[in-house]
């Protein structure tokens, strides 16, 4: 009975495990006793002490991938893990660009299900049970696996916190690779690297997001300068990154970045069902929006009804004048 | 050269949604509409198929009745044709058998490149469009910002957390897109009276040698054990403007020490 092993996919960012590899570890070290990372790439000594300090047990590590992308030839490293008897029962992974790639290749070399959105997981008799919120984020649906050689779940950021246990490095060792074929032909020939001052969205401590409100894109500065204000990270709604305003890596929601800062302030957001389940769990909320009915309000610690318009020009000078 | 986009027919999410008590899955009694994240991949189909002087753009959808409004929106928008798979048994599909059956829909057109969202704005699984290239043995490229074609590839911008990755890709390949990135056209009243008449290949599981106990409810691999209401989250106050609200949101900032 139970989970046997775990594997949790991990990325590397920066040469060190990203935060929601060890969030995701935290939980893994719950449902079962062996856990380990499993990554596309050279395993390095920081990665290895980052895994082992969130418990993990081994870092199996595919080597250097050069140009391959790491969805399709890391589910095949996995796959044939699984299908040679060496794998794990249950494979995490985190819901990101890569990770979402991992789990749907392995899904279809397996034939096994992808459980995904989850925010919380738990073990009943031998198969993980996730739970994902819909509607916004106002109704959980527990979600089990009945069938496939592996259980793949798909992790929301942000759903568990990371904490270090006292363990030494994981142990590394080699993951076989897989010829993928045609399917693993695509290559990465080049990367950019936008800088931005000021925290990263999903991390900063304070968050300022812009929606339609604003009026048109160039009122989007309004966000921005606040942001960096305030030391925080600039976010925005869907209809402002679907308009083409700002791009995708920008977006708060249930189709982008799930954010919990100490505070969140939205301008011009509405509160759609797709944005507040991207920011609900953020500690205090401050809302400003012309429609006093805008459903934001029914989650705002303090809302402004009123034009952004107004109301920030004053609010930028007020916090400038205090130095 | 000849695209397909993968579209989907949903719910209008400017309605509250609810479940089926019996099946727990999504009421689709209302009358669907195309999930607007669809109408990027379709603009970036018509904008390529007009660079490369010639080929077609062919929708391909699924849906357990023979639904069509939102399939005529975006052959509206220009497409050219669609094929519908459906069939009673694909209720209740899971990402993986949704990913099944337009996989072997898709292979019918015989496409160069074909499209999806990144995810859907209902199930919003995100896992389809890889699945659907790992169904077909296709390389794949997710996420992408531009798409410019080449001679038997395709030159994709792939969003990263931190900018984006150029990533070349033979052809036949799948390439998902991102909200935002193109403009789609509005249907002109020409292209909405065209529509009407643009063929629409309905086929069925049969059609397509899929064995039904294989998707819909009866080959979905997870079952939903326990739906209930979140806990919810507590409005706070609320003020109207009248020239003083930043004083009031400095004084929040300030209990919370922010300020």
């Amino acid at each position: 009975m139970g989970i046997s092993s775990i594997w949790v996919y991990g990325e590397v960012v920066e040469g060190e495990l990203s935060t929601l590899t060890t969030e995701m570890l935290a939980k893994a070290r719950t449902l079962s006793d062996q856990v380990d990372v499993v990554i596309g790439g050279e395993a390095s000594d920081a990665v290895a002490a980052t895994a082992g300090a969130h418990g993990a047990g081994t870092v199996h590590a595919t080597g250097d991938l050069g140009a391959g992308l790491q969805g399709v030839h890391v589910a095949a490293a996995i796959a044939a893990a699984i299908e040679a008897g060496a794998g794990p029962d249950a494979v995490l992974a985190g819901t990101t660009y890569d990770g979402r790639d991992v789990a749907a290749r392995l899904s279809v070399a397996l034939d096994a299900p992808v459980i995904s959105n989850l925010v919380d997981l738990e073990v009943d008799g031998d198969a993980l049970v996730g739970t994902s919120p819909i509607f916004g984020g106002t109704t959980n649906v527990k979600t089990t696996f009945t069938g496939g050689s592996a259980q793949i779940a798909l992790i929301r950021p942000k759903s568990f916190v990371a904490e270090e246990t006292s363990n030494g490095p994981a142990a590394t060792a080699a993951l076989a690779t897989a010829d993928c074929g045609a399917a693993g032909a695509a290559e990465v020939v080049d990367r950019f690297v936008e800088e931005s001052d000021g925290p990263k969205l999903d991390e900063a401590a304070f968050v300022v997001s812009g929606g339609r409100g604003l009026g048109d894109a160039e009122k989007f500065s309004l966000v921005e300068e606040m942001a960096q204000l305030v030391g925080g990270a600039a976010g925005a709604s869907r209809a402002i990154v679907d308009a083409g305003w700002v791009p995708y890596s920008s977006q708060v929601g249930q189709t982008g970045k799930v954010v919990k800062p100490d505070v969140y302030l939205a301008l011009g957001i509405s509160g759609a069902t797709q944005h507040l389940v991207g920011m609900k769990g953020s500690k205090h909320i401050i809302a400003i929006n012309k429609d006093e009915e805008a459903p934001i309000f029914g989650v705002a610690d303090l809302g402004i009804v009123g034009d952004v318009h107004d109301v920030m020009p004053k609010l930028i000078e007020a916090i400038k004048a205090r130095g | 050269m000849n695209v397909v986009v993968c579209v989907k027919q949903i719910p209008d999410p400017a309605e509250t949604g609810s479940l089926n008590p019996d099946t727990n899955t999504l009421n689709r009694d209302s009358k669907p509409i195309l999930d607007e994240s669809d109408s990027y991949g379709v603009e970036m189909a018509l904008q390529l198929v007009e660079a490369a002087g010639g080929g077609k753009v062919t929708l391909v959808s699924m849906a357990p009745n023979q639904e069509q409004a939102g399939l005529r929106t975006a052959l509206a928008m220009g497409a050219d044709d669609a094929i519908l798979v459906s069939d009673e048994a694909l209720a209740g599909s899971d990402a993986l058998s949704t990913a099944k059956v337009l996989a072997a829909a898709i292979s019918r057109a015989e496409p160069d490149l074909v499209l999806a969202a990144t995810e859907s704005s209902d199930g919003y699984t995100g896992t389809v469009p890889e699945q659907i290239a790992a169904v077909m043995g296709l390389p794949s490229v997710t996420f992408a910002k531009s798409i410019e074609v080449g001679d038997g590839s395709v030159a994709v911008q792939r969003q990263t957390e931190f900018g984006y990755d150029s990533v070349t890709c033979p052809t036949p390949c799948l390439v998902s897109v991102t909200a935002g990135v193109v403009e789609p056209r509005y249907p002109s009243f020409k292209g909405i009276m065209a529509a009407k008449s643009k063929p629409v290949d309905e086929v069925t599981l049969a059609d397509l040698s899929i064995d039904p106990a294989l998707v819909g409810a009866a080959g979905c691999g997870q079952s939903i054990v326990q739906v209930e209401e979140a806990e919810a989250r507590e409005a706070g106050e609320k003020i109207v403007d009248e020239g003083d609200a930043h004083e009031r949101i400095i004084a929040f900032l300030e209990d919370l020490k922010v300020l």
